[in-house]
């Protein structure tokens, strides 16, 4: 197989230019290339949502993406909507109300969340619902996430 | 609810948000996938395919050969058996001479990248002599043709049986105005843990080896690699990053840590095992797949006379935990009712399917479904409410069983006028509409063993140790392990109330073989009232050296000061006092940072006759629980609407955490009524993934309203009690028995899946009797 050319792609706002197999998984670019290891692994089958990073802003299951499809595009990843200081609304409202248990499901919670407050600025329960439904969590029965997204919602303008 | 604590306290029952939050929100908190080491190999495990095979030859000459491989390892390097209970060691890291279910490890390959492992797993050639498999426990009981183990009893594939009788349950049946008997079959789940399996060893030159793992209980891990590998303790150094769930499934050793430890040992280079989501699912140890037999009688007034249960118990090829499950299956079928005759026979028997162990709630959740349904039912029969019936028979505070459990804090009878209260249930039982229904379950659950694995009675189950320096912060050790119940914060919160200080003076170290004190770890509840025992103890032990210093800067005996916020005050006289750190610079002279230790020993308890200690615990949580449903009649589907939960946890330290638990019980016991199931053709697992083991969705969730009730224990910490699995029972017979009133139809099986709803509308309809009008 030829050797594709190096992948040209915003990560997290920035141009970056990393070489990349064609086979090569988003996933695994973002956690073991590029070392942002806030993006989790937990099932590699687009089944929990642990991955879930923004693709031109959508969330998107980055372990069921292969890489060369983000060429010219935008990735976010947690570390990309996390402030340099302190911690977004969305995060903050996430600590507050305990929505948070082992942690490991929460940044792909966050990143989807993030992009449903971006396009609904007052997403009813049912909506929130639907939105983080791509997303497992084993913890907390989902209720104080959702209290949490409801929270921050209310917050916004 | 209320959001204040006891005035009493500054922290203490208040909602205090996790310590980790910030890290875990943004990405930040380190699990172990997440730590990569300098010329790091991947570690690969090659899975067996058979279920029961006798393994003829293994040939690695190709795999080792392949360029970038550094070793591959079979099972009779490190031979020795080990497991998490110390009588039953039947596993070994890597088969030896046999395999026993299909995901066996047979080899492993260290190698420079992924590809190259797979590559060499690949080239390994096995020769084995295809055994007899066996999938169903009742096939296990008698002698068999090819047993699983060498240790089953008489040449049978029985793992444990355990006896008991107290009373004389044959003359209680005799003269019993009523009996029942509910047999109840029980799929095998599993944790679902969002985090897989993942270590990370490496060997260093300086003669040590440190191991990084996600697991509930560092000690274990340490003890284990340490006979398995042949290194004494003190030159192995066990870190537990953050833990991305555990639920019971990383409290056993697993064979993949010492693996990825012994490949260490071989390549001298750091080597990672990631379990992959498949693999996760064969490694198990989750709730044993059971089969209850459960009679039950009482009186003309329903007061129980006796029980005679038997449980036969599917555990999968391994022992792990089994001992204590089949002891457990028994024991914990009685509280929170008094029960003057009980019989029980348990056994529990190794079939070739992944292994069964703990899993939330452990030993006390299938059976508890069959003893509240056959209440339920004895309600019914008899002709009183469910409450009444659970009312009269409720065990008084400080009372013993017929067994001789020490029960001293009990709330239930007030969870029960909670639950009963705000649920509305006097004017819903037997009256709602057909199709809705509304039902109870109880339960109760050990907040810690008094008899732990793996440690002589005279040693403490928990030690912490806190140390304070000139820059006033307090840097707190204890090898108790947050897997993401809290426990952390609960450290910090608990020395930060005896201190008086602010809760970001607090800093609870990373869990560290080398610097931690040893503490038993995250599992049968242990960890709020036995840490939060010995966390008490070392900071009063601080406290009191500050107050010392405190009444030498003000010249006033230690007796007349109080702890107030970040300062020693008079009582008499609150503006005479002295800062945290004024104190604490005078309490160092000469001596330095300021070190503190604190410890806590369950006292001495249980009967003296075989496995009296089983189950024995300092205190013991009680639930009520009331869940309404709605079943729709045409397609079987149903969802729980509302659960009314009242817990009886003691004080509850952290009101956050504790409804946090709750709720997320509730969601995980949900999943076991409503539909979650191992399911197998033969020995085969059938569904090993996230995608066909389905856990419920947010939209599956109820309302949960949670009802706190409980009085303070005599003995936990600031009179607290676990919340962590005794929350999760009580649901899932509140769903069976709510789906009786909304539609007549006993379930005694689970899970209760909408076409089996759907068969028992229709049996009912076809047999001609009508429920609520219907």
């Amino acid at each position: 197989m030829p050797s594709p050319g190096p992948l040209r792609f915003q990560l997290n706002g920035h141009p970056v230019e990393v070489p990349a197999e064609s086979a090569r998984i988003l996933l695994d670019l973002v956690r073991e290339d590029l070392h942002l290891t806030g993006t989790k692994r937990g099932c590699d089958l687009g089944t929990c949502g642990c991955c879930t990073v923004l693709l031109d802003g959508r969330p998107t299951l980055s372990c069921l993406t292969l890489a060369r499809l983000v060429e010219g595009r935008s990735v976010t990843t947690i570390e990309g909507v996390s402030p340099r200081q302190g911690l977004s609304r969305v995060q903050q409202a996430f600590v507050d109300h305990g929505a948070t248990q082992c942690g490991f499901c929460t940044p792909g919670f966050i990143v989807t969340a993030t992009a449903l407050l971006r396009d609904h600025a007052h997403p009813s329960k049912e909506e929130i619902e639907r939105a983080i439904s791509g997303n497992l969590c084993r913890c907390t029965g989902y209720t104080k996430i959702v209290e949490a997204i409801q929270s921050a919602s209310r917050e916004g303008v | 609810m209320a959001t204040t604590g006891s005035p009493e306290y500054r922290l203490l029952g208040t909602k205090i948000p996790y310590i980790e939050g910030p890290l875990k929100v943004t990405g930040r908190a380190e699990y172990t996938d997440d730590i990569q080491r300098p010329g790091m190999l991947v570690g690969r495990l090659l899975r067996s395919p058979w279920a029961h095979a006798r393994l003829r030859s293994i040939d690695v000459t190709e795999a080792r050969a392949l360029p970038g491989v550094f070793a591959v390892l079979t099972g009779e390097k490190y031979p020795t058996p080990f497991g998490v209970l110390p009588i039953t060691h039947d596993e070994t890291a890597i088969a030896v001479d046999k395999v026993r279910y299909i995901g066996d490890i047979v080899a492993a390959v260290a190698a420079s990248d992924e590809r190259t492992a797979e590559a060499a797993l690949a080239k390994i050639r096995i020769d084995v002599e295809v055994l007899p498999d066996y999938s169903d426990p009742r096939d296990g009981t008698g002698p068999v043709k090819e047993p699983i183990h060498a240790r089953g009893l008489l040449g049978s594939n029985v793992q444990k049986e355990v006896v008991q009788h107290f009373g004389d349950v044959d003359a209680a049946f005799a003269q019993a105005a009523h009996h029942v008997r509910v047999r109840g079959n029980f799929a095998g789940v599993t944790h679902a843990f969002t985090e897989p399996l993942a270590t990370i060893a490496e060997a260093t030159p300086d003669g040590r080896l440190t191991v990084w793992s996600a697991t509930q209980v560092p000690h274990y891990l340490h003890r284990s690699l340490s006979e398995v590998l042949g290194i004494p303790m003190h030159r192995i150094r066990v870190i537990k990053p953050e833990v991305g769930g555990g639920f019971g499934g990383k409290s056993d050793p697993l064979p993949h840590e010492i693996v990825c430890a012994a490949l260490a040992l071989e390549t001298g280079r750091p080597v990672k095992i990631l379990v992959d989501r498949e693999d996760v699912f064969y490694t198990n140890h989750g709730r044993h797949p059971t089969q209850n037999d459960v009679r039950i009688a009482t009186d003309a007034r329903g007061q129980i006379l006796a029980y005679d249960i038997e449980a036969l118990i599917d555990g999968g090829a391994w022992s792990s935990f089994g001992t204590v499950t089949t002891y457990y299956n028994g024991v914990l079928s009685m509280g929170p009712y008094r029960v003057p005759n009980f019989r029980y026979r348990g056994r529990r028997v190794y079939t070739t399917k992944p292994p069964s162990g703990a899993m939330r709630a452990h030993g006390g959740t299938n059976i508890r479904y069959s003893v509240e349904v056959a209440l339920d039912q004895l309600a019914e029969r008899i002709g009183i409410d469910p409450f009444d019936l659970r009312d009269q028979n409720a065990l008084p505070p400080n009372s013993t069983t017929v067994n001789e459990f020490r029960i001293t804090s009990t709330s239930f009878r007030k969870c029960l006028a909670a639950s009963r209260e705000k649920s509305g249930w006097d004017q819903k039982f037997r009256k709602l509409p057909y199709g809705r229904g509304i039902g109870l379950g109880c339960g109760f659950y050990i907040s810690g063993s008094n008899s732990p694995i793996h440690f002589t009675p005279k040693m403490p189950q928990s030690t912490v140790h806190l140390k304070v320096d000139m820059d006033g912060g307090i840097a707190v050790h204890s090898m108790q392990a947050d897997i993401g119940q809290g426990s952390n914060t609960l450290l910090a919160v608990i020395i930060a109330e005896v201190l008086g200080v602010d809760l970001e003076r607090v800093h609870v170290q990373r869990v560290d073989s080398d610097v931690s004190p040893i503490d038993l770890g995250s599992y049968s509840s242990r960890v709020t009232f036995m840490m939060g025992n010995a966390a008490r103890a070392a900071a009063e032990e601080l406290r009191d050296k500050l107050l010392e210093a405190a009444s030498t800067l003000l010249s006033l005996p230690v007796s007349s000061l109080v702890v107030a916020h970040e300062r020693f005050q008079s009582k008499a006289d609150p503006k005479v006092g002295v800062s945290f750190l004024e104190a604490l610079h005078t309490a160092m002279e000469r001596v330095g940072a300021l070190t503190a230790s604190g410890a806590y020993n369950s006292p001495a308890m249980g009967g003296t006759f075989k496995g009296a200690r089983a189950g024995t615990a300092p205190a013991y949580s009680f639930a009520a629980y009331v869940a309404e449903v709605d079943v729709d009649v045409e397609t079987g589907a149903y969802r729980a609407v509302k659960v009314w939960a009242a817990f009886d946890c003691g004080r509850a330290l952290n009101r956050l955490a504790v409804e946090g638990q709750i709720e997320g019980s509730i969601h995980m016991g949900l999943g076991q009524v409503m539909g979650e199931s191992m399911n197998y053709r033969g020995t085969r697992l059938l569904n090993p993934s996230l995608l066909e083991y389905k856990i419920p969705m947010p939209q599956q969730m109820p309302e949960v309203e949670i009802l706190l009730v409980g009085d303070d224990d005599p003995e936990g910490p600031f009179g607290a009690k676990e919340a962590g699995e005794g929350p999760l029972i009580a649901i899932l017979p509140a769903v069976g028995n709510a789906l009786y009133d909304a539609v007549g139809v006993r379930f005694t099986d689970l899970p209760i899946t909408p076409d089996r709803v759907l068969k028992g509308i229709d049996l009912r309809r076809k047999e001609g009797r009508p429920w609520k009008g219907a």
